[in-house]
């Protein structure tokens, strides 16, 4: 009898030491670099341009905006139509069904950095364009496709047949109904997804450094080079360390994160909420 | 008209839906077809299993390369999959609910944390501990598994949670019934029946240690040379490719994208095994 009792708190304590660890290193994190990050947000980070004397951090949060939107650009309405392909369209036993589920699966489990080089050798060496944050948009565009397309079909999914059919019977086509009535109906699902994906954009860099290239200014049009907040993070380690700047550059990025994060947990309550009314 | 209407989206949506076969076939065109030639002139034995990597003497070798990833992979494997597992099985079976709403946005956070940061933190806080402690650089295969250790957590905990909620309440009750305590009951009788979905979790973070790119190259050292040490440099593969890309040119820049094929090859075979077990284990 003992012996079980001590067995059981054996392993209740690794469980709590376990969790222990996983949260003090959360908080390790972000506490470490709020601290040391916040005393180093100057208004000159947020200067128009950057100089090699004044590291300004201004034109990388621009190239992160123009970045997020060029890529949800390309990558939404893809990822949405295919999804509605896949749910709305499809017979059952489609082959075709198959192997696109079997190469988004591959697409998610593929690492930035291939994408990285795919897009340098596609984009930036094959179609001629250069280091351009088109060529960046592009890559992100397919790395995020996968993410999109899979939180798409599983709102699409959770719409209820009786929306579709209360459609049909009030004589509305395939099209009306997909568009009017189920779409609007998954858009908070589809929504979560896209914020999942800014989050992703925001925080790449291996796929970025080789196809946006990392100028750090504002580029006149997107054929032209420009680095983002993440890229701005590792070309300042790979110029020699600039501490105080690149703490402030994780500041920004981690409250870009905790903001998302918080935006999509928001959706996700409001998504859960609508399902109890039902 | 209408009829064109309907017909002509059809055909959007589909094509829209192929795109993701397009994508896996270029990437897997592009990779192949300017990796397999300088593979060839190397010759795939010396490339493979060479130790010396001196692009410029013409040494392309990257077993060291082949070796550090599996190094820093087993070494996250090892930290984090332990911490990652009873984690998960706290938030399963022990959490309170008020706990939870607080611990399952915490653990997304981990996910959302991008990997530059995770880097930059391991540069200020993890390498001078390293160097502090055990002396030599710090920037070591050891600083680069507690990154990745960390890195993996969120992958392990979300994907085991959801093994361990899937399994049946009645497994956990039947060995109540028969008088184990509730820990014996949650290790012994649930988490052996959700092995094969925490299985499949500890395979997808093999995936993402083996890919992860950035903060590895802040932390790692980078040495092209078979670490003897847990505080000696490694490097990677994706280090490899991310260091030289920016200036690498000819059959140095092709062995690069080489490097490349071969961390594709081993991804394509580490999802190909996740998804077998995620069908067995239907998660």
């Amino acid at each position: 009898m003992k012996r079980a009792n001590l067995q059981s708190l054996f392993l209740k304590s690794i469980v709590y030491i376990a969790l222990l660890l996983a949260v003090s290193t959360l908080v390790l994190i972000v506490g470490n670099i709020l601290i040391k990050g916040i005393p180093h947000l100057s208004l000159n980070l947020f200067r128009f341009k950057y100089t090699s004397e004044n590291v300004s951090l201004f034109p990388a949060m621009i190239n992160t905006l123009t970045m997020t939107l060029l890529s949800l650009l390309i990558a939404v309405p893809l990822g949405v139509f295919s999804a509605i392909y896949l749910v709305e369209y499809a017979k059952r036993g489609n082959g075709i069904v198959a192997v696109v589920r079997t190469t988004a699966e591959t697409l998610s489990g593929i690492p930035s950095i291939v994408y990285g080089l795919f897009g340098y050798l596609m984009f930036v060496v094959a179609l001629g364009w250069g280091y351009s944050l088109l060529a960046g948009a592009f890559t992100l565009s397919i790395m995020i496709l996968p993410l999109i397309m899979r939180t798409t079909e599983e709102a699409l999914k959770a719409t209820p047949d009786t929306y579709r059919e209360g459609s049909y019977g009030l004589g509305a086509g395939k099209l009306r109904t997909v568009f009017r009535i189920v779409l609007p109906s998954a858009m908070p699902g589809i929504l979560a997804g896209i914020v999942l994906s800014v989050g992703r954009i925001v925080g790449e860099t291996a796929a970025l450094i080789y196809t946006a290239g990392t100028v750090a200014q504002i580029p006149d049009n997107i054929m032209s080079s420009g680095r983002t907040m993440s890229v701005h993070m590792y070309a300042l380690w790979n110029e020699g360390l600039n501490a105080k700047e690149s703490y402030a550059t994780a500041v920004v990025l981690l409250i870009v994160v905790i903001g998302l994060n918080a935006f999509s947990a928001f959706i996700a309550r409001r998504i859960s909420k609508g399902k109890t009314i039902k | 008209m209408k009829k064109f209407r309907e017909a002509l989206m059809r055909v959007i949506f589909l094509i829209s839906a192929c795109i993701s076969i397009l994508a896996v076939a270029l990437i897997c065109l592009f990779l192949f077809a300017n990796g397999i030639p300088a593979i060839g002139k190397i010759g795939l034995f010396n490339f493979l299993t060479g130790t010396e990597w001196e692009p410029l003497y013409g040494y392309f070798g990257i077993l060291p390369m082949i070796v550090g990833s599996i190094y820093v992979t087993a070494g996250a494997i090892l930290l984090g999959v332990p911490v990652g597992i009873l984690t998960a099985l706290f938030l399963a079976r022990f959490c309170p609910r008020r706990l939870y709403k607080v611990l399952k946005p915490a653990i997304d956070l981990l996910a959302g944390i991008p990997s530059v940061v995770y880097g930059f933190f391991g540069l200020m806080v993890v390498v001078p501990a390293i160097r502090d402690i055990f002396g030599g650089y710090g920037s070591s295969l050891l600083a680069a598994s507690i990154i990745l250790g960390i890195m993996i957590l969120p992958t392990i905990i979300g994907v085991s949670e959801a093994a361990i909620r899937a399994v049946p309440d009645s497994y956990y009750e039947g060995s109540l019934a028969l008088g184990a305590s509730h820990e014996r009951s949650v290790f012994f009788s649930v988490l052996p029946a959700a092995k094969s979905g925490v299985f499949a979790s500890v395979i997808l973070g093999i995936g993402r240690a083996i890919g992860e790119t950035m903060a590895v190259v802040m932390v790692a050292g980078n040495q092209a040379i078979i670490p003897s040490a847990l505080t000696e440099g490694v490097r990677t593969l994706t280090a490899n490719i991310v260091l030289e890309m920016g200036y690498a040119a000819d059959l140095h820049r092709e062995s690069l994208i080489a490097t490349g094929v071969v961390l594709f090859v081993f991804i394509l075979i580490i999802n190909l095994s996740f998804s077998v077990i995620k069908r067995r284990a239907k998660v």
